[in-house]
């Protein structure tokens, strides 16, 4: 106590000290500097970055995006008057995310659809870029995780817990969904389907649980946008909760054979199961009766 | 002698009289009491003898026979836990994705088939895959039978049958994949009751006969699955036994060949050889069968999910053998006329009610109209190589082209994603490809055969090249020829020569009238067309000069041998 006491007292001192109320600002100051860098909501923090990832977004557009977008993303008409780069003033930074996240874009070259290749941008460039569009209209922005979690089912049978039960629960209600909705393009283990004039509905099997949320949030290329009205963010979750179960699951039936239903197996039929069948005839009918090549050769 | 015959060797020592081994004597005890009863004696004595001349292609049939086995055996094990019900229970099954939903039964016992009975699921793909087999087998050999000639007399209802076969195995294939009430089967069923609803006037009578009702209805899975199983099986296995009856009744076709003729079949009898031979086939068959059900995913239902019409999959095809009439159903224009109230769909009529049975009755009526058109009225037991009937090959390329290019149009949607085309592009290039391809595959089938008989005259009156090369004394080089082995010549030359057509002059001068007449000048143009530019086998001048030409050559490469300057041959080593 004395000890306390002591220093207590060297310390007071000095409070009359010339430089003693500089001082105690200085400590309160840095204190409560400290303090709400520590407390503050994150967004206060980004709210002052916000422009310049958008600032920095819009360098990486102007680049990579305006050739065929436009150059305020108010998109690019061809001579013929059809879309060259159609507009993304109100595409919002979920698009950005799904279709820069999966390599879509920038495309490689004009087509009827962009397909899925190598991811150009890294994931601090896809989020400018995302900002930057999100700045430029409304739209969708980038799902928080607890959206597509799908270890989080939330408590589906009411038993106040969230456990094992209410993730089957969501698996089994996310297979309705995805066959009454995903299906008819994308087949029934989302191996894929053609859409008219060279589209297609990709293989959705294996892609990130974000992208496939944003997909059905904003509907690119010839897909059709599920809004939350539509399917509620919820079913959103069991139907990348169906998917992963169809990932994870073993295959029961042996070679999926691509997963495209009758076609491939009718070619496995003809070709293995006929090949093999009439290799074994040719086989059967080369041999003669004789147990030893040698004799028939004799006998020859 | 074989081992087998051992048994029949007396047992003695030579001091004590010779007697029969112990088993030999039961069998034929056995035997005896058997034959005494069913006179089976005289009937097995000739049958067990039963000659199979042996070539590959005669064992097309047989993979046929044997999945149809491999059919009945799986199918049994399959019906004794398949509940073919259309009431709606909750699946508890061992699924866990599809645990609580309300399904058919059909379906839940599809799912307990495949999930909870021990080896239910290699059984159902089996069975599944042993269809596939069937169907395709059966197509083979129907192809190798017409390719050869073997459909001509006395066979051509033997022909009718097999074409019967194929019909009630493509039905029994679609009953038995419309079973289980999956997504898939449940759009096949689907557009069943559509093709039948396109029939005019009777259609939506037909579809609610069928159904019992508006589709889908509680009666189509238990109607299917007693034609499944019952029905068409049935029906099936007659015809089967009578396609085998027909068979032995007209003996084996076989190659012409040294020692073949049209009265008698050289091969293997049935016991002991062929017995053998096919009896492993069928282990083979059923091997290969149960080695594709344990490797290849088939129809997997618990993917599918229960059958609900609001529902669809992309990839959605009917098995194989539907594909064609699918495929033409994929690329028919959308024609429909409104007439009277009434819609007449031309683009689900076309395709789907008068193609596949236009098609059987052209297969059926082809030996028939062959016959009609050579005017052969001989009976053949020996077999043609289809290069020695051009026009018969081109026809039946012409028509596999036909099927080739539908079936194709059936997985267009396949080809599209995995090829990276236009659907719409395939289809306008199907739509032109399933007339053209015909044609031009009709032209070269034929030209082909024609050339291949070209090249057999070569070899008889030819020979063939002996690999010896000789410079002449002018400096030109040579290669020598050497004649055909006599058994090969024999069977390169042991084919009929084709008819000539009457002249319009010899049918005029007949003396008959009217509309007799207009169909012999029809036959005659037909008959030019179907044997025009044939090669026939050279006369027996021909090849007797061919001979003495060769011998001369022979004689004249000795000699320059002997006389050359740079003596080298087989005499210097």
């Amino acid at each position: 106590m004395r000890l306390l006491n002591r220093s207590a007292g060297r310390l007071s001192r000095h409070r009359r000290g010339p430089i003693a109320g500089l001082l105690v600002l200085a400590l309160g100051l840095l204190l409560t500097g400290g303090l709400y860098a520590a407390f503050a909501p994150a967004q206060a923090d980004s709210s002052q970055s916000q422009d310049e990832l958008v600032k920095e977004g819009r360098e990486l557009f102007l680049v990579g995006c305006a050739f065929c977008h436009g150059q305020n993303g108010e998109g690019v008409l061809t001579q013929g008057g059809t879309q060259y780069g159609p507009a993304l003033t109100d595409v919002g930074s979920a698009a950005v995310d799904f279709q820069v996240g999966t390599g879509r874009m920038p495309m490689a070259q004009p087509g009827v659809q962009a397909p899925r290749k190598e991811v150009v941008y890294n994931k601090e460039e896809i989020a400018a870029l995302a900002a930057y569009v999100a700045s430029l209209g409304t739209g969708p922005s980038v799902p928080d995780t607890e959206l597509y979690d799908t270890d989080r089912p939330g408590d589906l049978n009411g038993d106040g817990k969230e456990d094992s039960e209410d993730k089957e629960l969501l698996v089994t209600r996310g297979s309705d969904i995805f066959l009454a909705n995903c299906t008819a393009c994308h087949n029934f283990e989302g191996s894929g389907g053609a859409m008219p004039r060279g589209g297609f509905a990709p293989k959705i099997r294996g892609v990130d649980s974000k992208h496939i949320y944003e997909a059905m949030l904003t509907g690119p290329q010839s897909m059709d946008t599920f809004s939350d009205g539509n399917i509620p963010p919820e079913d959103k979750k069991a139907v990348i909760a169906y998917l992963e179960t169809l990932d994870k699951a073993p295959s029961y039936s042996g070679l999926t054979l691509g997963g495209l239903g009758p076609v491939s197996e009718g070619i496995i039929a003809w070709l293995f199961g006929i090949g093999v069948l009439v290799g074994f005839a040719v086989w059967i009918a080369a041999h003669t009766t004789r147990s030893s090549k040698k004799k028939d050769e004799a006998a020859a | 002698m074989t081992a087998g015959d051992m048994s029949k060797v007396a047992t003695t020592n030579g001091t004590t009289p010779a007697t029969d081994a112990k088993g030999a004597k039961a069998a034929g005890a056995i035997a005896n009491w058997a034959d005494e009863r069913l006179g089976l004696g005289t009937a097995m004595k000739k049958n067990l003898r039963k000659v199979f001349p042996d070539h590959w292609s005669f064992m097309l049939g047989e993979i046929a026979l044997w999945s149809f086995v491999v059919l009945l055996l799986t199918g049994v094990f399959l019906t004794l836990w398949f509940d073919p019900s259309m009431s709606e229970v909750q699946y508890n099954g061992a699924y866990d994705p599809l645990r609580g939903k309300h399904v058919s039964s059909a379906f839940a016992s599809t799912m307990d088939i495949s999930f909870d009975v021990r080896g239910g699921l290699l059984m159902r793909q089996m069975h599944h895959w042993a269809a596939m087999i069937f169907i395709a087998s059966m197509m083979i050999h129907m192809m190798r039978v017409y390719f050869t000639g073997a459909f001509r007399k006395p066979r051509e209802l033997n022909w009718v049958i097999g074409c019967l076969l194929l019909l009630l195995g493509t039905i029994e294939g679609f009953t038995g994949y419309s079973l289980p009430d999956d997504l898939l089967s449940g759009t096949g069923v689907r557009a069943a009751d559509g093709f039948m609803k396109a029939s005019p006037v009777v259609g939506s009578y037909m579809s609610f006969f069928l159904f019992g009702g508006e589709f889908p209805g509680e009666s189509i899975i238990p109607r299917f699955y007693v034609m499944h199983i019952l029905l068409i099986p049935g029906i099936l296995l007659a015809l089967v036994a009578a396609h085998m009856l027909l068979l032995v009744y007209h003996k084996h076709t076989q190659w012409a060949g040294p020692g073949r003729t049209e009265e008698n079949v050289v091969g293997y009898p049935m016991l002991p050889v062929y017995a053998a031979k096919a009896g492993g086939f069928f282990f083979i068959v059923f091997g290969v069968i149960t080695l594709m059900g344990g490797l290849f995913s088939l129809n997997p239902v618990w993917k599918f999910g229960p059958y609900d019409p609001s529902k669809v999959t992309a990839g959605s095809q009917p098995d194989w053998y539907m594909g064609w009439p699918d495929g033409l159903l994929r690329i028919i224009p959308a024609w429909e006329t409104h007439i009277f109230g009434i819609t007449l769909s031309w683009n689900v009529m076309l395709p789907i009610l008068v193609m596949p049975p236009l098609m059987l009755m052209i297969l059926m009526a082809l030996p028939f109209i062959e016959a009609w058109i050579t005017g052969d009225k001989r009976e053949h037991h020996l077999l043609q190589r289809p290069r020695n009937a051009p026009t018969r090959t081109a026809i039946m390329v012409a028509l596999m082209t036909f099927y080739g290019l539908s079936w194709a149009a059936g997985g267009n949607d396949i080809i599209a994603i995995k090829m990276h085309l236009s659907i719409n592009e395939i289809t306008y290039f199907m739509r032109g490809a399933v007339f053209i391809g015909p044609v031009i595959a009709f032209i070269i089938a034929r030209r082909w055969c024609i050339s291949l008989q070209r090249h057999d005259e070569g070899k008889l009156l030819h020979g063939i090249e002996s690999g010896v090369l000789v410079r002449s004394p002018e400096g030109a080089y040579a290669e020598k020829h050497v004649p055909l082995p006599v058994s090969e010549a024999y069977t390169l030359s042991a084919r009929d020569d084709d008819p000539t057509p009457e002249t319009v002059e010899e049918i005029e001068a007949s003396g008959l009238a009217g509309r007799k007449v207009r169909l012999r000048k029809l036959r005659a143009k037909l008959q030019a067309l179907f044997f025009a530019d044939n090669i026939q086998k050279p006369t027996a001048e021909e090849l007797h000069d061919a001979q003495h030409h060769a011998e001369h050559e022979l004689h004249e490469l000795e000699s320059q041998i002997a006389a050359g300057p740079n003596r080298h041959g087989p005499t210097e080593h």
